[in-house]
Formats: structure tokens, sequence, C-alpha cells
């Protein structure tokens, strides 16, 4: 007999599919054709593969333990990962790409799907939402499944999520070649792929709520609180900056509830926490399991993590008005966003001291172990980020740096150095225990990755830093008669050597992830398999 | 304009500042509180009680 499960999400994706297939054919919107064919596509795949599945395996349900172990599900999560790496080096090279855009114009090739306007937020999202997301969707799915040691549950529910999210990334980056967006900074998406989203993210929140609902162990642990606050603000900020009414459902085009000033404020509480959440909560729980796991020691204080995850996400959510000194908001509420910004301080060093002081006692590994070294500079480049967003936020810092290159380097130590880093190492240790490898291929090629790319990453921040604050400095400087000395395009000129600095630095860190990617290739195909029993408590997990 | 701007600042200032010590007051109590030290050394090997 059918379950419910897989009865419900067929129903659902037939209806779908359907819909999918009426607007393909009445909308008068090239864009939405095609992205209703895609969407209808992917329905009836889904449809296809339930199918497949269930008179594969005859309508069984998959056993919850096996001799006594818990079953993991890891099917989904193996998915997650290579998406991640996959959709990692199309972003970075995006990036690549803009960043030779801005030193040299011509790259633009006159073409409206290659122009820096519309790659910039494919950059954006290929790397915050197309990686980081799958990073955390594959960790979160591995982290929450072993230390509850319980089986997520549903049979479709997780490939729902994952396939699910992916058609979404696939959706919004063809959108913004095609030229459908919103406009809104991270969140570009028009209002289909938003409303696709939430659907998405939903299941998403009841995967998670399910597989801790079900847990054998009583404590949850702190990296599921990090991933769990994660999930529910995402939601939150989601639903609210993307309110908006399409011109028709036929159409691509929408507009948002909000007007003005209160359009502002809700862009930037929600640009703000998607920074807060989405790269720093999430990824937070990404340190609190896999810093620990790979060191084998615990977490350096248990009690501090509890400290850092309540003041983090009850300050985070009042920064975001920092964003808009200067503008119509009014100025108690952007002095608002910085003060939050400065108490951001205690939590942010809080949580960095806890992650670096896990190895005390262990500094050793640093030296053998590149994968171990990537996870603490990472924290370390957290710490340095976290340090420079407050002092960025105050109106007299913030009237040099904003709108400067300074916010881009400011972004990239962030965005490279924290969230790309901690997904490297989670990356490095996911591949062998998902593929039952006793190790990685080659450790020195890890050691590669980490130089290349730290190079990479120094390269870019400093040139960020140099051209940002000379760019600011240029702007204000008037002559003895009070007229601007500077022209906008001599700045322009001034720029260029650091846009070559940061070309070359981000094609280091391309370089860095691309080593990353065949290393990764060579462990799951040539590595030497775990031992069965080898490790008593080890990494071994049954696959379906 | 200015007592709007006036109303909410005294509320932020006062009841919004009393709201974070107190909040705070409890995270920290929670996570320093002697019995719960056990509780809490046991949740970090969770890790690596995995099967």
């Amino acid at each position: 007999m059918i379950s419910l499960e897989e009865g419900g999400f067929a129903i659902f994706l037939v209806l779908l599919a359907f819909a999918c297939i009426i607007v393909a054919g009445k909308t008068f919107d090239q864009v939405m054709a095609f992205h209703a064919g895609i969407g209808a596509l992917f329905a009836a795949v889904s449809v296809f593969l339930i199918f497949k599945n269930y008179f594969d395996d005859g309508g069984e349900a998959i056993p919850a333990e096996i001799d006594g172990k818990p079953n993991y599900n890891i099917g989904p999560i193996k998915f997650g990962a290579v998406a991640a790496m996959f959709w990692g080096l199309a972003g970075f090279t995006v990036g690549l790409i803009i960043a030779l855009q801005l030193a040299w114009p011509a790259l633009n090739f006159d073409l409206p799907w290659t122009n820096f306007g519309r790659l910039r937020p494919l950059h954006t999202s290929a790397v915050i939402f197309a990686f980081g997301g799958n990073v955390l969707l594959a960790t979160s799915m591995y982290v929450v499944q072993r230390t509850s040691r319980v089986r997520m549950p549903g049979k479709i529910l997780p490939w729902f999520v994952i396939l699910g999210y992916n058609a979404f990334i696939v959706i919004a980056g063809t959108g913004y070649l095609l030229g459908a967006t919103q406009s809104k900074e991270y969140a570009e998406p028009e209002w289909y792929a938003d409303l696709w989203l939430t659907i998405v993210w939903v299941f998403y929140l009841l995967l998670f709520l399910g597989t801790l609902w079900k847990r054998k162990e009583p404590h949850i642990y702190v990296a599921n609180w990090f991933y769990l606050a994660f999930i529910v603000t995402i939601a939150m900020l989601h639903i609210t900056n993307n309110l908006t009414i399409p011109v028709s459902i036929y159409s691509t085009k929408s507009y948002i509830v909000w007007s003005g000033v209160q359009d502002a404020m809700v862009q930037w509480w929600y640009g703000h926490n998607a920074v807060g959440f989405f790269l720093t909560a999430g990824f937070l729980a990404i340190m609190y399991y896999f810093i620990p796991k790979r060191a084998e020691r615990p977490v350096y204080s248990y009690r501090l993590s509890i400290v850092h995850f309540w003041a983090l996400i009850f300050i985070y959510i009042w920064a975001g008005p920092h964003h808009l000194h200067y503008t119509a908001l009014p100025q108690w509420a952007s002095t608002l966003g910085a003060t939050f910004s400065i108490i951001l301080w205690m939590p942010s060093w809080g949580g960095m001291i806890n992650g670096l002081m896990t190895l005390s006692g262990a500094w050793d590994k640093l030296r053998t172990d590149p994968v171990l070294r990537m996870m603490v500079v990472s924290v370390a480049f957290y710490g340095m980020s976290t340090f420079e967003g407050p002092l960025m936020s105050l109106r007299s810092v913030n009237s040099l740096s904003h709108y400067t290159d300074w916010t881009i380097g400011h972004v990239h130590s962030g965005a490279l150095g924290w969230v790309g880093y901690i997904s490297f190492g989670a990356i490095y240790c996911l591949i062998p225990w998902l593929w039952n490898k006793r190790q990685l291929y080659s450790l020195k090629l890890v050691n590669l990755h980490f130089w290349l790319s730290t190079i990479g990453i120094v390269l870019y921040i400093t040139a960020m830093w140099v051209s940002g604050i000379m760019q600011g400095l240029m702007w204000r400087a008037y002559d003895q008669l009070g007229f601007l000395e500077y022209s906008f395009v001599e700045t322009v000129e001034a720029m260029h050597p650091f846009y070559i600095i940061r070309a070359l630095g981000g094609g280091l860190f391309l370089l860095g992830a691309v080593i990353m990617a065949y290393n990764l290739w060579m462990t799951v195909r040539h590595g030497e398999a775990e031992e069965a029993d080898a490790t008593p408590a080890g990494s071994l997990a049954p696959a379906e | 304009m200015n007592e709007t701007y006036s109303a909410f600042a005294g509320f932020a200032q006062t009841w919004g500042l009393l709201y974070f010590m107190i909040l705070f007051g409890v995270v920290l109590a929670y996570a320093l509180w002697p019995k719960n030290r056990k509780k809490f050394d046991d949740a970090s090997q969770i890790p690596f009680r995995e099967d």
C-alpha cells in the first residue's frame, strides 16, 4: 500500500505540474513560460521518482534501526554535499568574472545576460544560497540525526527538501540572467520563486523538528539550537521581506506591500539578519559540531555556548538599521541598530573564543591536520569580521565606508574567510564519513588549497581596504574654494590597480576550490574503504 | 514628532534595557547554575556518543 506521505507528495506535485503547464501555456511573459516549464518538468520527474521508488522497493518501509543502531538517512546529505561543491565552483567563477568586469568593463560583452547588473546577484545568490544553503542543509541533516541518534523522519520528505531547494536555486539563478528580479539585495528572486522556497522551507522546518521530536538523546545538542534558530528566523525574514503582489499570475513582475522607507527598513532588517542567521547562526552550528569532532575534544565551554546562543539571537535581530545611516530612516532607528551592533561584539567574541579554545591542549593538530587548520582560521576570520562590522556600523565610520569597496572587503572577509573556510572544513570531514572512506585522498592537496585560498583572501581584503578607504577619502575631498576635488570617474581610475589585485585574489580562491573538488572526487572514487567495525563508536552508516 | 521620539527613546532606555538585563540574567543563571554543571558537561560529549 502506498503511504500517505508518498501519495500526498505525488498528488501535490501532479497538481503543481498541471498548474505550471497552464501558466506556461497562457502567459505572455517568456521568462514565466520558461520557469513554469522548469517547474512542470521538476514536478513531473519527482512524481515519476516517487512511483519508481515505490515499485522498486515494493512499498516496504525503511527500517529506522539496523542491528540496534540507527539507520541514518544519508542519501539526501550526499546530494547536498555534491550540490554545494558544484554551486560553490559556479558561484566563485561568476565572482571572478564580475571582478574582472570591474577591472576591464569590455568583459560585459555588451550583452544583457552577461552584464554586471545581472551577474552580480547571480554571484551573491550562488555563493550564499546555493553553496552556503546546500552546506547548511547537508550538515544540518547530518548533525541532527547523529546528535539525536535517530533516523530523520520520512522517505520522500528529506528528498523533497533538498531537491526542492535546488530547484529554487535554478529558478532564481536563471531568472537573474533573464532579467527577472525584485531588485532587493539578497532577496532578488521574484514572487513565484519566493512562494516555492516558502513551501520547501516549511517542510525543512518540519523535517528538522520531526527529527528532534524522535530523538533518543535527552539533551538537544547546542549545534541543533543554532540550526533551529537559523531555520525559524530565515522563514520569518523571507516571508516578511517578500510580501509581494504579482501583477498577474502569468507575469514575473510583482510589487511589494511595503512602501518607501518602511520597505527599506524591512529590506535591511532582512538583509542584516540573513547575515546574522543564515551566514552566522547556521555556520556556528557547523563550528559547534565539526570542530569538536575533528579535534576529538568537546567544545571548550558548553555553558558559554548557551550564553552565546541566547545572547546572539536576541541581539542580532535589532542590528539591521545600521545599513540606513544618513537616509530617510529616522536617526534614532539607525542609532539603535548601531548600538546593538556594538553590543554584538560580546556574543560574537564569546563564540569565537569558545571555538578557538576547543583546541586548547591540542594546538599541535593545527600543524598536522590542514582540515582542522582551515576551520580554526575560519573562526579567526569570524572574530576579525565581527570586530570590523560593529565599527563600520558607527555613523562616523559609516560616513567614510558606506557605498565604498570597504564594505565589499568586509563582506568577503566574512564570506571567504568565515563561511567559506568553515564550509570547506565541514565538507572535507563529511565526504569520507558519508562515502565510508578511511580518510581524504590527499592531505597535501588540502594544505595546498589552504595556502592558495588564504593568500587569495588576504589579497582580496587588503586590496578592498585600500581601494575603499581611498575611494571614501576622494569622495569627501574639497579644494580651498569648497568644490569637490575629484570627479567620480577619477576615483574609478584610481581604483583600477586594486581591482586587478582583487581579481587575482579571487582567482586563487577559485583555484583552491578546484583542487578541493578534485581531492574530494578522488576520495570518493579511489579512497580506501573504512573497515567494518574498525571503530566501535565509528562513523559507519548503513546506506539505504 | 519629537514627542514620539522621546516617548520611544524613554521606553527603550528603561523597559528595553530592563528586558535585556533580565533576559541576560536568566540565561546566565541557567548556564552557570551549579546543579546544571553535570548536565552540560554530559551534553558536551554528545558528538562522541554516536552509533
